[in-house]
């Protein structure tokens, strides 16, 4: 198992020099009334974390850890490129898909896994997103297990929430420990809102002709990420709209004020394709703005993401990640793929079935780490349930091999221990491609444990990169 | 043929919703079926036009009330010169046809479905006359029967029942295609039968033949469309390919009326 | 400023207002059932009706302290409870938090946060103290709002919720007395209705501002000159209305545009300066409360249309 500041668990690893003696030097006492300062600092600005379908305090915190995590500037450069090599190319599969389809008539992707897709939107075929990007913000889940060694475990390319936590958990930091910053040597990310902001610009309608109005779209308070929705709405100086605000008319977004109607020119969405317009999508729906779709269409206003992109990070379309990149940029990727094993294909099934014990079994359409099995960790009870599902359904799973996932020091009740992490960055994608150096960083805080949804148990970490 | 169309829909509501937006796909477009002569679309009266074309090829406009309405009238009118081509329309719109594999909640492949199609396809040699096949088939397991079912039945539901509409024939057939992965849409538009006028808009099937593009078939008539048709738009199934679609605001019960008039013109 | 953001500003000051409102009714029925000779339950289903929760009792119900200690303070599903506008203002205020200040979301937060851990079986040794909590809950973000809120449109919406339910806060006070005493009685008071009439300053906390003002004269006339004419006194109408109309001004210069809000705010602090309280006996004071509750309400469903919300 690899640890990100011991290595093999004898050494220290040059990146964390700092940390290390920082460690020593505060004493665990040190360290924990800090934890305490920080949860504290948390709790009265109100970052907290519903959890669909837990019950409990619907306005839970996210557990903090005060050690951060660290990547040299090089390790950087190398995931930088392989970061926006990846969201360049799941671009330009969405600008294929809904267009000429080349990857799909070369062979390379199954026509059926696209077209019949839950996640594909028939609507979008032929439509010419601003700027021809879908995904404006992409966050890609990566994995570390060796020196070496980096995997992306899945995309994001809908809406990806947690970037509230990297701004959040450094300016945290950088309150409760000031010291560790002093040698400036750390990478800022407080960039990010600006640069958001400077994405959602780039890509105004055609029918916006001044200064792009942008507004973030939000399901209302009741959602999960809302202190997240509110909390980007505010560093970028925008509103917070929600669906009631707006209306479509005259094939333009408006947003209702106390003025009468204003003009919105670009949509930062963080609302399901399926409540965005009940016109278009889901009739059901009594959320959403009746004709926004057309607005879109038409060139009035533009959705970031645009409808229909979540089948680019569809979990069995992520197989073929690695080919787009060869088809697409002529490239080889950078960052490997998890290997994965499709359970609607006969033969894969048939492997995954018997190596139940080993593998990490997923649902194609879930996420936040529910509906999984993880073999390592599961009774047989489990395990038959689980073949039975598999057997049953199989076009709804995949499965991976159990990652020994690389391990940061974190503070643990007995003292320094190493605990599972992995980590999101969240690549920008306008007219160009910004990546603001850092991401965030989950921790599977229960010993041994390798789920770190925040869901599941997991909390956060300080992401730092490390300046030449 | 020179077709004149007349077609009306009134919603009343009771109370006025205090927003009401509809989005209208009530355009005829030009193809090698028909060329549109005059064309217009009005609702209280008032000129719509369309915003955009989708990507089934049709014109949408979207209409907002100016205020709570009690009534709403549609009325589309227009005069189009047809021309009978054996159904085939060749490749309209350019977009890719594979994106009609994809199945919808009224179209899903459930129950009996891939069964007939399964044996309706070894029973026909080559693609077109196994379509022809297909339509007969189609007609012969649903008997025509209006209000047999409403438009919430699926094609599964409408095979087990026997009996349905043209939506219900348009369903079966699209679904059979796909599940034979023959890429095929429901159409809507109207028909000039002066021995049985409809009163209604129409619908019926296009699957995609390799070579010759979009072929129309109606298994309510046991035929291609002629140049007795006159298409106005299409979609995965009838609720995707509405002509009208409105959303409200507040609770209202809403009433509809509609009227079809489909006359020959000189 | 989005319509819905000055309807969630204007309805969270509201519904704090009312539970402060609320508050001081429960703390006036305590006093007045507390008076030597009181009629038991009627300044209790007084209070009830004043507060607007008739409803949530069946006719001919026992209504005591208990029951309304239940009923108009933890109840959640009795919309005038306190713990009812505390959820209520609570939700706006989470509608809408970046345009609040830090210090009053908290000092909301932490109100409903300990609301919610109070029980129904040990609210009423404690009532005394849970009533003033829920005061000092609503001074708290008052004083919040003023000392740390930017003099925006934001704050112009803030009040003017404010002053429209603390003018009907009062003119319900007022007509819980109406309750309880009838019929409207003169000059001379026996010491009981001389005590109720005071019970009213007491919830207003007002009974060193009246002595002040009044030098103890304790006249039905004067006390309700002290409720509704006096400008000087925070809860009184008068006062209410040209804080309105302050509020509601600085929204027309702001946007350029005056509403029928704007004339009939105007016309109502006009009609307040010139009434004598004798007139208003004369009429009487419950037609002119319901009066003015109605005008209360209209003012509001005018300011809600000026901004579309």
């Amino acid at each position: 198992m690899f640890d990100e500041m011991t290595g093999d668990g004898t050494g220290l690893r040059a990146p964390y020099n700092d940390i290390a003696a920082w460690i020593e030097a505060s004493g665990l006492d040190t360290l924990r009334r800090h934890t305490a300062e920080a949860e504290a600092v948390f709790r009265r600005i109100g970052i907290t974390f519903a959890v669909y379908g837990e019950g409990g305090d619907p306005e839970r915190l996210i557990p903090f850890d005060l050690i951060p995590r660290v990547f040299a500037a090089a390790e950087w450069r190398r995931l930088e490129r392989g970061i926006r090599q990846r969201a360049l190319a799941l671009n330009a599969f969405l600008q294929d898909i809904y267009h000429r389809g080349e990857i799909l008539r070369a062979g390379i992707v199954p026509e059926r896994l696209v077209y019949r897709n839950p996640a594909f939107e028939p609507a979008m075929v032929g439509v010419d997103p601003p700027g021809r990007v879908y995904s404006h913000v992409v966050g890609i889940d990566i994995v570390r297990t060796g020196e070496q060694e980096f995997q992306v475990l899945e995309d994001n390319c809908r809406t990806p929430s947690g970037v509230s936590y990297m701004l959040e958990n450094r300016e945290c930091m950088m309150r409760t420990c000031p010291e560790l910053f002093r040698s400036g040597n750390v990478e800022p990310v407080d960039v990010y809102p600006e640069e958001l902001r400077r994405t959602l610009e780039e890509v105004a309608p055609p029918a916006c002709t001044g200064d792009p109005v942008i507004a973030l779209l939000t399901p209302g308070p009741f959602n999960s990420a809302y202190y997240e929705h509110s909390f980007l709405a505010d560093l970028m100086g925008i509103e917070l709209v929600e669906p009631q605000d707006l209306f479509v008319d005259e094939g333009l977004c408006w947003m209702r004020t106390t003025q009468g109607p204003q003009r919105v020119d670009v949509l930062y969405r963080r609302i399901d394709d399926a409540f965005l317009d009940p016109l278009s999508f889901s009739p059901d729906s009594l959320l959403g703005v009746p004709g926004l779709f057309n607005a879109y269409r038409a060139g009035g206003v533009t959705l970031c993401s645009a409808p229909g992109t979540g089948i680019a990070d569809d979990k069995e379309v992520y197989v073929y990640v690695p080919e787009m990149i060869r088809f697409y940029l002529g490239q080889e990727p950078i960052l490997e793929n998890v290997p994965t094993w499709r359970c609607s294909h006969d033969e894969e099934r048939a492997y995954v079935l018997e190596r139940l014990s080993e593998l990490v079994v997923k649902e194609v359409h879930g996420s936040g780490g529910y509906g999984m099995l993880i073999g390592p960790h599961s009774t047989a009870e489990e395990r038959a349930e689980f073949a039975e599902k598999i057997k049953l359904d199989p076009e709804r799973y995949i499965a991976q091999p159990t990652l020994e996932l690389s391990s940061s020091p974190s503070l643990a009740e007995a003292g320094i221990a190493g605990r599972h992490v992995d980590f999101r960055p969240y690549c920008l994608i306008g007219r160009t491609i910004r990546l603001v150096p850092g991401g965030l960083t989950r921790v599977a805080l229960r010993e041994g444990s390798l789920v770190v949804n925040s869901s599941q148990g997991g909390g956060v970490k300080d992401t730092w990169v490390l300046a030449d | 043929m020179r077709l004149s169309i007349r077609h009306e829909t009134v919603y009343r509501y009771d109370p006025p919703p205090s927003q009401l937006t509809l989005r209208l796909r009530l355009f005829a477009p030009d193809h090698a079926m028909q060329r549109i002569e005059a064309w217009s679309v009005r609702v209280n009266g008032a000129e719509v036009s369309p915003l955009l074309t989708n990507s089934f090829g049709d014109r949408e406009a979207l209409w907002r009330a100016p205020e709570p309405p009690e009534r709403v009238e549609v009325s589309v009118e227009g005069t189009v010169e047809t021309e009978d081509r054996a159904g085939m329309l060749g490749r309209w719109p350019p977009h890719r046809p594979a994106v009609f594999l994809r199945y919808s909640p009224l179209t899903e492949p459930e129950g009996g479905i891939p069964g007939f199609a399964e044996k309706v396809a070894e029973a026909s040699d080559g693609l077109l006359p196994m379509l022809h096949n297909l339509n007969e088939a189609v007609a012969d397991a649903v008997e025509y029967r209006p209000g047999a079912t409403d438009s919430s039945v699926t094609a599964a539901e409408a095979l087990e029942r026997g009996a349905g509409v043209c939506q219900d024939h348009a369903h079966l057939f699209a679904a059979a295609c796909r599940t034979l992965e023959i890429p095929a849409r429901y159409v809507v538009g109207y028909l000039h039968d002066p021995d049985s006028p409809l009163g209604d808009t129409h619908a019926w099937a296009e699957a995609w033949v390799e070579g010759l593009g979009w072929v129309g078939f109606d298994p309510t008539h046991r035929q291609s469309p002629t140049d007795a048709y006159v298409r106005l738009g299409s979609g995965l199934d009838a609720f995707d390919a509405a002509p009208i679609r409105g959303h409200m605001h507040g609770e209202s019960a809403e009433s509809l009326a509609a009227d079809v008039a489909v006359g020959a013109e000189q | 400023m989005l319509s819905r953001t000055a309807e969630s500003l204007f309805w969270m000051a509201r519904y704090i207002e009312r539970a402060e409102a609320t508050a001081r009714l429960v703390e006036m029925g305590r006093r007045m059932a507390m008076l030597p000779g009181a009629y038991g339950q009627e300044e209790w289903r007084s209070v009830v009706a004043a507060a607007g929760a008739g409803a949530a009792f069946y006719p001919g119900e026992r209504i005591g302290e208990a029951e309304v200690c239940r009923s108009l303070i933890l109840e959640e599903n009795n919309p005038s409870s306190i713990r009812a506008c505390l959820d209520r203002a609570r939700n706006n205020a989470r509608a809408v938090r970046t345009a609040l200040t830090a210090e009053m979301w908290e000092g909301l937060n932490d109100g409903w946060r300990w609301l919610g851990g109070v029980e129904a079986g040990t609210i009423q040794p404690d009532l005394p103290a849970t009533l003033e909590r829920i005061r000092s809950l609503s001074a708290l973000f008052r004083g919040a709002a003023q000392t740390t809120m930017l003099r925006g449109e934001r704050y112009d919406f803030l009040s003017a919720g404010a002053f429209i339910e603390r003018a009907d806060m009062t003119l319900r006070l007022l007509d819980v007395k109406y309750f309880v005493l009838l019929p409207e009685t003169g000059l001379v008071l026996d010491s009981r209705d001389r005590y109720r009439w005071i019970s009213l300053l007491q919830a207003t906390s007002a009974v060193r501002a009246f002595h002040y003002v009044y030098r103890g004269d304790f006249s039905p006339s004067k006390i309700a000159h002290f409720m509704i004419l006096n400008r000087d006194f925070p809860c009184s109408l008068a006062f209410c209305y040209s804080g309105l109309r302050a509020a509601l001004g600085r929204l027309a210069d702001r946007y350029g545009a005056r509403h029928d809000c704007h004339a009939t705010v105007e016309k109502a602090v006009g009609q307040l300066r010139d009434r004598e309280m004798d007139d208003i006996f004369d009429e009487g004071l419950h037609e002119f409360l319901l009066e003015a509750i109605h005008l209360n309400g209209r003012l509001s469903g005018e300011l809600s249309r000026a901004y579309h919300f």
